[in-house]
């Protein structure tokens, strides 16, 4: 269709719009829970890029993770900050978030500058939505074959998460 | 996107029209108009079905109650649900003292979106589905679950405590019941062998509700809870928290929560239709008139939950989720994955063979499980009062 470049090129600025400004205000708003509210916007975004580009199932995934997780997040965000209403004061540890944040995105900005992106041919073939139908499919088996290890990595992580998480909040029986 | 609709007779006539008017370089016009269309048709559709369900249930829950429910406003009451809009509409909305007034003006919108987001993949009849997407049960596992924001919206902008009460149980709930209602959702992907509501009902050569019918008990459960409904109403336990989340909540603000609940409820009897009851399928009556009584039937199993049993406990409500639910939707989806190793691509007379097993193990591990499971555990405010007296 020709109209396809010019509206995928709105939806894109629109969704990247949405995504960084939303993130912006997370970082900004005093309101943690309105903090929250956006992050939740900026994660839709990221799932709204991931759909343009035919990946639907990382952009179902995205959803389903980040949009339902989150509400687990406002909760604990909102228990252990001091004062929900203006955020927490600075403490002794803000140095070190700042050379952590700060070597984190250095980290990130050379993996992005360094990694090879041109993965297919720069003119796709017309009817790009028949390379990519079985999205879900090819993900599956691959997760399960080649990167089996890294697959059940995770899950022994996540099980590592779960004890943590366990042992930090259980009653003590002798206190 | 505009490959799949474009088989559909609304898209394509609308589209035409358009492009006729307005010429071939403003085909995006035309796309933009066609798509509108059929969102404006499928929404307000439902949202009808789902205003006239509201009339259903009072009436039924009258019944099952030995009273008359509503009566007065036409011929058996079918009018009382345009009386309740009227009477919602021209209510004075109210904006609490001390309220988040952005957060809290939105999350009526918020409840609402997932409901007709969810319409996008739902086959109402052979042929007519707005989008036939690959991920469509995932999909909606998802978009649903975006509920959970709104309800922890209205709670924590709304200076109440009741309100914030009704969310937080809410949210513990909600995300307990995710996990078996997506290894039930998990059951039905791997027997259909498709993530596509669409491919789901061709894969069904006998219902689902027969093959996996602990799956489908699974699901009805899990999707009681997601809905609020009775038993797991405790979020608006209304002898215990008023209204819980809506508690602050007056005019269309509160009519549209109460839209989202009860075209929720519509959606979800459309979801169980696909998913277990071979959806558009059955012979005779039109593929639609079908999905619309099955639909109800869905709905009618709902209202009768709803009046017979008994409301739970929060903690009883986790403990049903993580203690029973869960363990058998383990056992239901790796039986289902064993079954189908054994007989890939089944047809009628291997989904035969499936049901005959699962029935004779799910059904009793199901029993059996539900003697070894106690919910019979003091509450814990009771636990705490009672060492408190030591």
């Amino acid at each position: 269709m020709a109209f396809d470049n010019l509206f995928s090129e709105i939806v894109f600025w629109a969704l990247a719009v949405v995504t960084i400004g939303s993130a912006a205000l997370v970082v900004h708003l005093r309101s943690i829970f309105r903090a929250a509210l956006m992050l939740v916007v900026s994660f839709l975004g990221i799932a709204g890029i991931f759909a343009m580009v035919n990946a639907e199932f990382l952009a179902v995934v995205q959803v389903l993770v980040y949009g339902g997780g989150i509400a687990v997040l406002v909760i604990f965000a909102v228990m252990m900050t001091r004062d929900v209403d203006t955020g927490n004061r600075s403490t002794a540890v803000q140095p070190v978030a700042l050379v952590m944040g700060v070597a984190l995105l250095a980290a990130l900005a050379y993996s992005i500058v360094q990694a090879e992106w041109a993965l297919l041919p720069d003119s796709l073939p017309a009817p790009i939505a028949t390379v990519f139908v079985e999205t879900p499919t090819q993900l599956g088996r691959l997760l399960l074959s080649d990167y089996v290890l890294a697959f059940e990595v995770a899950g022994v992580l996540l099980l590592a998460a779960v004890i943590g998480a366990l042992s930090l909040v259980r009653e003590r029986r002798d206190a | 996107m505009g490959e799949t609709l474009a088989g559909n007779v609304i898209y394509r006539n609308v589209y035409q029209f358009v492009q006729d008017l307005l010429g071939e370089e403003w085909s995006w016009v035309a796309y933009a108009a066609a798509g509108m269309a059929i969102i404006l048709l499928v929404t307000n559709a439902v949202m009808a079905i789902g205003t006239v369900y509201t009339w259903f249930e009072r009436r039924l829950l009258g019944r099952f109650q030995g009273r008359l429910g509503p009566n007065r406003a036409g011929p058996f009451g079918v009018l009382q649900p345009i009386a309740d809009a009227i009477k919602l509409i021209t209510k004075e909305d109210i904006i609490a003292v001390g309220a988040d007034r952005i957060v809290f003006t939105l999350a009526p919108v918020v409840m609402l979106a997932p409901t007709l987001l969810v319409l996008a993949v739902i086959p109402f009849g052979a042929g007519s589905w707005v989008a036939d997407l690959n991920v469509a049960v995932l999909y909606i596992a998802a978009v649903s679950g975006i509920s959970t924001i709104a309800v922890m919206m209205a709670g924590y902008a709304s200076p109440n405590s009741f309100s914030l009460f009704g969310s937080m149980r809410a949210v513990a709930m909600l995300v307990s019941y995710e996990v078996p209602l997506v290894m039930a959702l998990l059951g039905v992907t791997v027997l259909a062998q498709s993530m596509s509501l669409v491919d789901v009902v061709e894969a069904q050569a006998l219902p689902f509700l027969l093959v996996t019918p602990l799956g489908a008990l699974i699901f009805l459960a899990a999707v009681s809870a997601e809905l609020n409904r009775a038993p797991f109403d405790v979020t608006e336990a209304e002898s215990e928290l008023v209204s819980g989340y809506m508690t602050e909540y007056s005019g269309m603000k509160y009519g549209v929560f109460m839209l989202a609940e009860f075209t929720n409820t519509v959606v979800a009897g459309a979801i169980f239709a696909a998913l277990f009851l071979q959806g558009w399928k059955w012979p005779v009556l039109p593929s639609h008139v079908w999905f619309l009584l099955k639909v109800a039937g869905f709905v009618f199993v709902a209202v009768w939950v709803r009046a017979t049993l008994p409301r739970y406990r929060l903690d009883q409500i986790l403990a049903v989720a993580w203690k029973y639910l869960f363990p058998l939707s383990l056992l239901n989806v790796l039986l289902l994955a064993a079954e189908v190793i054994v007989w890939p691509e089944p047809g009628a007379a291997e989904l035969g063979i499936m049901s005959a097993i699962n029935w004779a193990v799910t059904i009793p591990a199901a029993v059996l499980w539900s003697k070894v499971v106690s919910l019979r555990t003091a509450p814990p405010m009771a636990a705490a009062l009672s060492t408190e007296g030591r």
